[in-house]
């Protein structure tokens, strides 16, 4: 469904996509993870058509962004961060106009918004001003929005941004419905790594680079069977001993040593006796995603941003 | 092509235009700001300068505040033209340009959309000013009404060009208000509206000379009066500066955004 080969884009200077390849099959629910300034609205604003990147191919459905992107427009719905509704206009009203630009006219786009309203719930708002809805419905109007076209692909930015977690949930119930039932494919950006779980497939964004791609489960079982996490006082020192005396190569992350292991367990009362005083708690379990992006990055998540000056930071 | 054509010039064109009558009709008070300002100016600098302010010669059997009445309507266009497009900022602040501008729709619908919607507002409160025609006993046929309407259409819609114009290049509000208090308000100051070039230092009659808007302002003050005559001058120069604000808007909306700085 996407194909992105080599795709680099720089503002003045500063780069902020690197030679980003990546293919997203059809029907996937795509999750773009990454901390704020990694590159994920750039990737997405690039996707889009909204912004022409540096260098670099994409095709959307066999058909390339920037020579034909009409064509793949017309595929393609994009709910972007900040609400693309007028607020002044009414529920259906904001839908009309939308329904106009995607070509839409008539009893046909009548019945299309009809049938979009009841299907989400919005049906009794459907005369109000879109200012008076609450930020979980004016999302979902968003989605009736770029529904209306019956588009193959949906590209969503940050969509959970300023929902409270009821709202939050609503939303992906609707988008993994959407994705199960209509077979629609999903690219949907986000930093926050509970949403990233719901993915069929997450590709991670650090530094502007893309640096794993593939389906959550597997993603953390590449990485070993357990992760130990050793809170100290003294981290750094405690990191250096770990690799001198058992060869782990482990990262410090928020004043805690990390590191991966087959059977971690098994090592921690050797570990409690061994150093004595330096370890304040010691935690095993399963691998996250965010273990998955200190793996891969070597560094914590919220340190995974680029140094973007505010006024051309890619996060509009 | 003719479906094509109807799908992603026409439709997104109407829908533009539609949205900014609708917004419009929700937002009245914006009528105080374009028409009660300067309807309130005319009253009070009309009355105030009448008596002190000496027209040329040539002006001699007209009141100072029949002087202004053209002045004050291209004034109503001007704000209304302003405050129309100003809006294309806060667009692009929230996500509704973007959304716009990645729909299947031509580009140039975009800018026209908005130009029609400007003007079409323009014109709306233009005539609330023309019902005072009457007051001021202007003589005026039905013919020379229409054709009062013809020009104030073309003056909107090159105003509005040039609001859009100016608009795509700023990224903030606060920018276009400087932006029009040191350019447009200067720009229909010296357009003869609120004073005639004759007898004024030379400097300032050759600004007034290159002021598209002079032409503009020439042509509605020729329509009021049948007896007076428009030179073609002001008709060539008045249509090429609405041709040439529609071609910027229309350029501006093709550009392709490279995440460059725009003028903050």
């Amino acid at each position: 469904m996407i194909e992105i080969n080599n795709l680099t884009h720089k503002y003045g200077q500063l780069t902020a996509l690197t030679n980003v390849s990546l293919s997203v099959p059809e029907g996937t629910l795509f999750g773009l993870l990454g901390p704020n300034g990694g590159g994920k609205s750039t990737l997405f604003r690039i996707l889009s058509t909204a912004l022409l990147p540096t260098q670099g191919e994409i095709t959307v459905t066999g058909k390339d962004v920037f020579r034909e992107p009409h064509a793949v427009r017309s595929q393609m719905a994009v709910i972007f961060q900040s609400a693309s509704i007028d607020g002044k206009l009414t529920v259906y009203e904001n839908l009309r106009h939308y329904g106009y630009c995607y070509g839409l006219s008539g009893r046909r786009l009548r019945d299309r918004i009809d049938q979009l309203l009841s299907q989400l719930g919005l049906s009794a708002r459907r005369s109000d001003r879109v200012e008076t809805l609450s930020g979980g419905l004016q999302r979902k109007v968003e989605i009736a929005k770029g529904l209306l076209s019956r588009p193959r692909l949906v590209l969503m930015d940050e969509p959970s941004t300023g929902l409270d977690p009821t709202a939050r949930q609503d939303l992906w119930d609707l988008v993994k419905r959407l994705n199960d039932e209509q077979g629609i494919t999903f690219m949907v950006t986000t930093h926050l790594m509970e949403e990233a779980e719901n993915c069929d497939m997450v590709g991670i964004l650090d530094q502007g680079r893309l640096v794993a791609t593939g389906a959550p489960d597997r993603l953390k079982n590449q990485i070993g069977g357990e992760v130990v996490e050793v809170k100290s006082g003294s981290p750094e020192k405690l990191a250096e001993s770990f690799t001198q005396r058992y060869g782990i190569q482990s990262e410090v992350v928020h004043g805690s040593v990390l590191f991966e292991s087959e059977d971690g367990h098994t090592m921690i009362p050797e570990i409690i006796e061994s150093f004595p005083g330096q370890i304040q708690a010691v935690t095993v379990r399963k691998p996250t995603l965010q273990d998955v992006f200190v793996h891969y990055t070597g560094h914590g998540f919220e340190n995974g941003a680029l140094p973007v000056p505010d006024e051309i930071g890619p996060d509009e | 092509m003719g479906v094509r054509f109807y799908q992603r010039s026409i439709l997104p064109t109407y829908s533009l235009w539609g949205r900014e009558i609708l917004r419009f009709s929700r937002q009245r008070s914006r009528l105080l700001g374009s028409v009660g300002q300067p309807a309130l100016f005319w009253i009070l600098l009309g009355a105030g300068l009448g008596e002190i302010f000496k027209l040329p010669v040539s002006w001699q059997e007209v009141s100072y505040l029949e002087y202004l009445f053209p002045g004050i309507l291209v004034l109503i266009i001007l704000f209304t033209a302003i405050f129309s497009t100003i809006s294309l900022i806060e667009d692009r602040k929230s996500g509704f340009l973007q959304s716009i501008l990645v729909a299947p729709v031509s580009r140039s619908s975009i800018a026209l959309g908005k130009m029609f919607g400007g003007t079409t507002l323009a014109m709306l409160e233009a005539v609330l000013l023309l019902l005072a025609i009457p007051f001021l006993g202007l003589q005026m046929t039905w013919g020379s009404l229409i054709t009062l309407l013809g020009v104030l259409i073309l003056v909107a819609f090159a105003l509005t060009g040039l609001g859009y114009a100016i608009a795509w290049l700023l990224d903030s509000t606060q920018g276009f208000h400087s932006v029009m208090n040191l350019f447009l308000i200067p720009m229909w100051l010296l357009s003869g509206a609120f004073f005639p070039a004759e007898g004024l230092p030379s400097w300032l009659s050759w600004v007034m000379v290159i002021n598209p808007l002079s032409y503009g302002m020439e042509l509605v003050r020729a329509a009021m009066y049948p007896s007076a005559q428009a030179s073609l001058l002001a008709w060539g120069i008045t249509v090429l500066f609405a041709a040439l604000t529609l071609g910027m808007a229309v350029f501006l909306t093709h550009q392709p955004e490279t995440g460059e700085w725009r003028m903050a």
